[in-house]
């Protein structure tokens, strides 16, 4: 086994057969044989079955909310999501699953050594230090365009199912990173979710799509959880509930609450479904914020904190 | 002889008496004028020369000097050319001189002789009515304008041989005694109720307009964030009589007063454009400074569409003008001061391509491209902001049952007895409304709870708000208590307020 000293985290690299090899690329090696994988954190093989969740770096609030959602969800039943520490969908699954306090693995198609997106630098840095940063290129070497297909194929091959949550739809010839991997990992026989979403909306074309030609639809982590319970043969868990409302809310801030927790929300929006006015509604919705019950994020829109 | 004439030089927005002599002695036909005259001045000569011919008066075969006193004022436009032209005809002996006692002259010439339209007349009168003067001469155009100062009599002309004729006592002009102005009804298409949805924002600009604050509205292009801000002008306490006065001499000085309305009774809106000059936002400009659109919208609204776009020293200098309420532009001779007290408005796109939080088209920004965005957000007018509010861009669908809003009328109502109550208790203080409230014993001066304090506390601490966005909040919950009736300010009033807070730095 080498290492080499970079930017003060240590890289590795592991082959085949060293006790830290990821199973599944065993299993997907007669198809896409890797030689060796350089990592930076934990060994891939210690972090629990994996579950790719990719998507577009150009998404909306609703693909960001998903992703991050179905991320914890499947973390905290031990699952380690897979995906590429893109912006946009891929940081949100990261990130869903580190705020779950579960495991994450962040395929980059440069070296292990240089964080991709810089944005990402932050997460970077956590993923390295509860779980696994890993690629197919030496340390020091920058990602290049033709690298991030070579990337998506190791992505789906790591991982029992893929789950698409946005990607637009390009025209022949071209298409999106995440429908890529998507078919990498129907060649490797993985299971392919597609996340169906706004009819309208040009990023969920994509896995429309998917859904078309046969992937599964996905709604919530059970759907993913029951697929991949069947493969490896054994229970994970039960996906929790929402926690219960905390006790002691007034009917206002009750309303609100239930109104949030059916689907994240503007002011007004919740106003309306908790049948307040606008302004009883705003007043509520600061205390419920400084309670930690809620969280405002752009645009004004609330969601449940969890 | 020596002739002598009264008239009026324009610096910003006073009026300065300036006498007009005219000399007119033997020697070789030359027209010259002395007395700091600026270029525009010069040309003078032809026009007065030309409308004396055409009058059929006779231009003296003589050498012809006016004099503008006092000469270190720097004189320009050409309002002088009524006066000059009467100078001369004073001078050569075919007007008496004690005519023109008590008379002040204003009014532009063509090379025909008629009377035109000047900019300024508003306070160029005042200025004369405070010389004592008995009566002005005014072009027909701008007859209206001046007789809004009403310790003058108003003697329109429109012809070089009228005000002739009227000096030599054989043409009667009569004193301008029609209708001086009529007050605007607010135009009935501008109504905050025709705007559907966006409840939230239409309650940020009605607290905005009851507390006198800046608003910074962030939306998705096609959110109706310009079609929000026009009608924070409708929900305003309409104007005083002395506010009306003051923005309508702003206007007479950029001669944009419309002649058939003189007086401007509507608060003005102002949307400058973002790829225009420091110059056309403040003032200034070659000679006398003109007024600048932060001027025009003295007293009114002055709408700063996609703001992030504007240029940096554009919103520098927009510092004065927020702080004090003025514009002071400096020249070598001298400066000009112009009132600038104006309600912002500021409009911004969340991110470079705008679809940032949309939920409908993805945004196509880089990290980098978005928060390089938002800090161009930050700077002086920013800190003067007191309210941001997110405008969601709306489909048919979202609209589907959503119930119409108040109606302009009936949130000025509510605006207006705010404000009442905000002038009752600032009427010891220097502040006129909450937005002026000095960060100095803030919690003490808005009567804050000691729940609402807990409040604000957690909201510090949670929110990582610094001093001034903490005094943002707490000047915001005081309006909203006045909107409410309250005296005190409660958790509510800040609860409410906490939802309009504008972002800070982010990480």
């Amino acid at each position: 086994m080498t290492t080499t000293h970079t930017m003060g985290s240590t890289a590795r690299v592991l082959a085949p057969g060293d006790p830290g090899w990821p199973p599944l690329l065993t299993e997907a090696a007669h198809q896409r044989p890797v030689e060796r994988l350089w990592v930076i954190g934990r060994d891939p093989a210690s972090l629990g079955p994996c579950v790719a969740i990719v998507g577009a770096r150009n998404c909306t609030m609703y693909g960001i909310t998903f992703a991050k959602r179905l991320a914890s969800d499947l973390a905290r039943l031990g699952v380690c999501v897979v995906s590429g520490l893109a912006r946009g969908i891929d940081a949100a699954a990261h990130e869903g699953a580190l705020r779950a306090g579960g495991t994450t693995i962040a395929v980059l198609a440069g070296g292990v050594d240089k964080p991709y997106p810089m944005a990402s630098r932050r997460l970077y840095e956590e993923i390295s230090a509860h779980g696994a940063i890993i690629s197919e290129k030496p340390p020091g070497e920058s990602a290049r365009k033709h690298h991030f297909p070579i990337r998506n194929q190791i992505i789906a091959a790591l991982s029992w199912s893929v789950v698409v949550v946005q990607g637009e739809l390009k025209g022949e010839g071209k298409r999106s990173g995440s429908l890529y991997t998507a078919n990498a990992a129907a060649d490797f026989g993985r299971t392919i979710f597609g996340v169906p979403g706004d009819v309208n909306s040009i990023v969920s074309e994509g896995p429309h799509q998917l859904i078309r030609d046969g992937a599964d639809i996905c709604t919530s982590a059970e759907d993913v959880l029951d697929d991949l319970e069947h493969r490896l043969g054994y229970r994970l868990g039960v996906i929790a509930e929402d926690s219960p409302l905390p006790e002691g809310l007034e009917p206002d801030e009750r309303a609100v609450m239930e109104a949030v927790s059916r689907s994240p929300a503007r002011a007004e929006q919740l106003a309306a479904a908790a049948g307040i006015d606008l302004v009883r509604a705003m007043r509520v919705l600061s205390g419920l914020e400084l309670e930690g019950c809620v969280a405002r994020e752009g645009g004004g829109v609330f969601r449940r904190a969890r | 002889m020596i002739a002598k004439a009264s008239s009026v030089a324009l610096v910003g927005m006073d009026g300065h008496p300036v006498d007009v002599e005219v000399a007119v002695a033997s020697g070789l036909p030359v027209f010259t004028i002395v007395g700091l005259p600026d270029p525009s001045i010069q040309e003078a000569r032809e026009r007065v020369r030309s409308a004396i011919t055409a009058s059929r008066e006779t231009w003296p075969m003589q050498r012809v000097t006016v004099n503008l006193s006092p000469a270190h004022l720097r004189k320009t436009g050409s309002a002088f050319d009524l006066a000059m032209a009467l100078g001369v005809l004073v001078a050569t002996g075919t007007i008496e001189q004690r005519r023109l006692e008590g008379l002040c002259l204003l009014g532009e010439l063509s090379l025909d002789g008629t009377v035109r339209g000047v900019r300024g007349v508003l306070p160029a009168t005042v200025a004369a009515a405070g010389e004592g003067a008995r009566a002005v001469v005014v072009p027909r155009v701008n007859a209206r304008e001046a007789a809004l100062v009403s310790a003058v009599e108003v003697l329109p002309v429109e012809h070089l041989t009228q005000a002739v004729g009227f000096l030599r006592g054989t043409v009667r002009v009569d004193p301008y005694d029609g209708p001086v102005a009529s007050a605007e009804e607010i135009s009935a298409d501008d109504d905050l109720s025709d705007v559907r949805g966006q409840a939230q924002a239409k309650r940020a600009l009605e607290v905005a307009a009851a507390g006198g604050h800046n608003l910074l509205m962030v939306g998705s292009p096609g959110a109706g964030k310009t079609m929000l801000a026009r009608r924070l002008a409708g929900i305003l306490p309409p104007m005083s009589e002395a506010e009306a006065f003051e923005v309508t001499r702003i206007y007479s000085v950029a001669g944009l007063l419309p002649s058939d309305r003189p007086l401007v009774t509507r608060r003005p809106f102002r949307a400058p454009h973002h790829s225009g000059s420091m110059t056309g936002l403040i003032g200034g400009g070659s000679g006398v400074p003109h007024p600048g659109e932060a001027s025009l919208a003295h007293r009114g609204v002055l709408f700063l569409d996609e703001f992030a776009e504007f240029r940096r020293e554009a919103l520098d200098a927009l510092r004065q003008p927020l702080e004090d309420g003025c514009v002071t532009i400096v020249r070598s001779r001298w400066a000009v001061t112009y009132p600038a007290r104006f309600q912002l408005i500021a409009a911004s796109n969340p991110c470079a391509c705008g679809h940032r939080d949309d939920g409908r088209k993805p945004c196509v920004c880089s990290s980098v491209r978005r928060s390089s965005y938002m800090e161009r957000l930050e700077g002086p007018v920013i800190d003067r902001i007191d309210l941001q509010v997110p405008v969601a861009r709306l489909s048919k669908e979202d609209l589907f049952g959503v119930p119409e809003g108040d109606s302009t009328a009936i949130v000025a109502e509510r605006v207006a007895e705010a404000r009442a109550r905000q002038r009752a208790r600032l009427r010891n203080s220097p502040a006129t409304c909450n937005a002026e409230l000095p960060p100095k014993n803030l919690e003490e001066a808005i009567g804050l709870q000691p729940r609402g304090r807990a409040i604000i506390e957690q909201a510090v601490e949670k929110h990582a708000l610094s001093a001034r966005g903490a005094h943002r909040i707490l000047r915001v919950a005081r309006t909203v208590a006045d909107l409410e009736g309250r005296d005190v300010v409660t958790h509510e009033h800040v609860g409410e307020a906490l939802q309009f807070r504008v972002a800070e730095a982010r990480e």
